[in-house]
């Protein structure tokens, strides 16, 4: 133990928000707003940390009117799995909390950016998140930057009761005393690369199921998006713009329209590279659109001007980009709009939830789950401070979870979680076993991931930047484990969930797979929350 | 990947370090140009570049390393045609630029003229 480790820094507050995108934002602020006071603690830079920070994104904002036929949309697009009083509270939520920020970030959005759905205010990402922390620090919360969070506090009656960390640029531990926690630290693409997703690697989701919580629709975190070969750019918008061709030229598909399904579209394109290179040029666009695009995501074609493409005349290739549980719908199971997870003083907000509720087995690709990051966010904020103003003092946390990866002893040579890092990819990121399912190939991937994590459990992890990583290994590790297990229990095709063995869906199956446990996964079925699905 | 911070223009104000989400910087020794310590850990995520004050830095568009004569590499030439600050410039940040806060105003910094309706 350095000196450091044994003088960490020790805070106490009223809620404590782990994570720094949107929803954890939004957290801080409900919470401050209900008269509590906040810490937010990032594992990078809120402002600039996780998917939202680095891309551009739009809002699904419904007024009134539309919501009746809005939400019957998202259920039918989400095989039956939503759930109205969650559909509600977003649409309700996000029109009112998020248009203040839209009418200070300025610029509404042109023709292109709305569908059928509901109106859409696109903003750069940076502009946004820039403009969020600016508001977190206004209403009088504190923040601790590159404060990675490796385990959850609880006290003697299983409460949670903070969290404990690495100030990793300082070499220091901190540890965090709260009534009330909010886990928002995103969702898990398996450091596929996938564009602002490196610090996704499920931290909360295993934070979370340490103290009991359990996950669900695991099974929905096969999502691909499209990016130019090479770059971290995936834009569903382009490709819906797009014609498709193979190596010789021959048009593989034309406009994949419904992105976000598992659609016959989307599917032709992902067979087609997995026979060979894809290619594709958006020349399905009129001036119009190109002055949209071009105006509204400066950060595409950022990528496309360094890269020297003019990509409405010129084809370039392309390539499918794990984007894991943030463009599915998997996550930590909430019992409430609120984000509670059935753990005392626990709460899941953002990408870290499972947003079955909101979209079903389909993905939230960009709008809806926008919008859920400000009404999960608001709603889990608002709660934590209740919670824990409800109390006068609280006992002090006695037990530290945290365990997996993080087994005491020093590190010689190589970091050995770098392998583990590396069969977790071998399993998750290629297209041909993830997107398409089976029982053989998830099963023999299932005990593949099973023996590793026996390994994870007794490999030394260091200190500081090393325990972090040790941390972030076990936290992937342990979410391919849920979504194999999860995948296997599903023996249906529904949503984004394909299984060649079982290509038709079952309406007998329309419910939710639930795992339970962090060493021995159990899996659990429950029927969905509607009686009668939208058709 | 982030590649290059020009040593001529950086300050050594070492806000890089501080808004990089992966925790790709270190602080010099002695101060001066921050040291990219951690290249594997970038994300191509443009946001130290977006931050940089005095527009020093250059994310390549790329998610792998460029090779050492790659035109991703070669500072003069982007310093020369305005890559270096492109982003920034984009978005409306630095010294001199205003964000866009109305629809014309998000044509005209992207140099458009409209949205050719």
């Amino acid at each position: 133990m350095t000196p450091r480790e044994r003088d960490p820094l020790r805070v106490t507050t009223d809620v404590l928000v782990v994570g720094g995108g949107p929803a954890a934002t939004w957290a801080a602020l409900a919470a401050r707003a209900a008269g509590a006071e906040v810490l937010l603690v990032d594992k990078g830079y809120c402002g600039t940390s996780g998917v939202t920070a680095s891309a551009g994104t739009t809002h699904w904002l419904v007024p009134p009117k539309h919501r009746a036929a809005a939400a019957a949309e998202r259920d039918r697009r989400g095989a039956g799995l939503t759930d109205p009083a969650y559909l509600d509270r977003t649409m309700d939520q996000s029109w009112r909390r998020y248009q203040p920020v839209a009418a200070a970030i300025g610029y509404p959005a042109t023709g292109y950016f709305r569908d059928v759905l509901g109106e859409r205010h696109l903003v750069q990402g940076p502009v946004y998140m820039k403009e969020m922390r600016r508001r977190v620090r206004r209403a009088g919360a504190r923040i601790l930057d590159h404060a990675p969070a490796l385990g959850l506090l609880r006290d003697g009656d299983g409460q949670v009761r903070g969290a404990r960390g690495v100030l990793r640029q300082e070499d220091r531990a901190w540890s965090a005393t709260a009534g009330g926690v909010v886990l928002a630290t995103g969702g898990c693409a398996f450091r596929s690369g996938a564009l602002g997703s490196h610090v996704n690697t499920g931290d909360g989701l295993l934070m979370a199921a340490e103290v009991g919580a359990a996950l669900s629709g695991m099974e929905f975190s096969n999502y691909y998006g499209l990016s130019p070969a090479g770059a971290a750019m995936e834009k569903n918008l382009y490709f819906r713009t797009a014609t498709y061709t193979d190596a010789d030229g021959a048009v593989v598909a034309e406009d994949p329209d419904e992105i976000g399904a598992m659609v016959t579209g989307r599917v032709a394109l992902m067979r087609a590279r997995l026979a060979g290179p894809l290619y594709a040029v958006l020349d399905r666009t009129t001036p119009a659109h190109r002055a949209d695009l071009r105006a509204q995501t400066a950060n595409a074609f950022l990528v496309f001007d360094r890269l020297g493409i003019d990509p409405f005349r010129q084809r370039f290739e392309v390539d499918f980009v794990l984007e894991g549980t943030i463009r599915g719908s998997g996550g930590v199971r909430t019992l409430d709009p609120s984000g509670w997870t059935g753990v005392p003083g626990l709460w899941a907000a953002g990408d870290t939830a499972s947003r079955e509720p909101l979209v079903g087995a389909s993905s939230g690709a960009g709008a809806p789950n926008s919008s859920w990051t400000v009404a999960s966010g608001s709603l889990a904020g608002s709660a934590a401070a209740r919670h824990a103003l409800a109390s006068a003092t609280w006992p002090a946390p006695a037990a530290g979870t945290g365990t997996a990866g993080v087994s005491a002893g020093r590190t010689r040579g190589r970091r050995p979680w770098r392998d583990v890092v590396d069969t977790v990819q071998a399993v998750m990121l290629p297209m041909a076993p993830n997107a398409f399912r089976s029982a053989g190939t998830l099963a023999a991937g299932l005990r593949r991931l099973d023996a590793t994590w026996r390994e994870l459990r007794e490999l030394p992890a260091g200190t500081g930047r090393q325990q972090v990583e040790a941390r972030e290994a076990a936290a992937m590790l342990a979410a391919a484990r849920w979504v194999q297990h999860s995948a296997l229990a599903r023996t249906e095709s529904r949503g984004l969930h394909r299984r060649l063995d079982h290509p038709g869906t079952d309406s007998a199956q329309r419910g939710h797979v639930l795992v339970h446990g962090v060493d021995h996964p159990v899996v659990q079925r429950i029927p969905a929350i509607r009686k009668d699905p939208v058709r | 990947m982030i590649e290059l911070i020009s040593a001529e223009r950086c300050i050594g104000c070492d806000l890089c370090i501080r808004v990089c989400p992966t925790d790709v910087f270190d602080a010099a020794a002695g101060g001066g140009v921050p040291v990219i310590a951690r290249q594997d850990d970038c994300q191509t995520c443009f946001m130290c570049e977006s931050r940089c004050p005095v527009d020093a830095m250059y994310v390549a568009p790329l998610r792998t390393p460029a090779p050492a004569d790659s035109v991703h590499r070669d500072l003069d030439r982007l310093a020369a045609d305005g890559t270096l600050g492109s982003y920034r410039a984009r978005l409306g940040w630095g010294h001199g630029r205003r964000p866009p806060r109305t629809s014309e105003q998000l044509y005209a910094i992207a140099g458009l003229t409209g949205p050719e309706r």
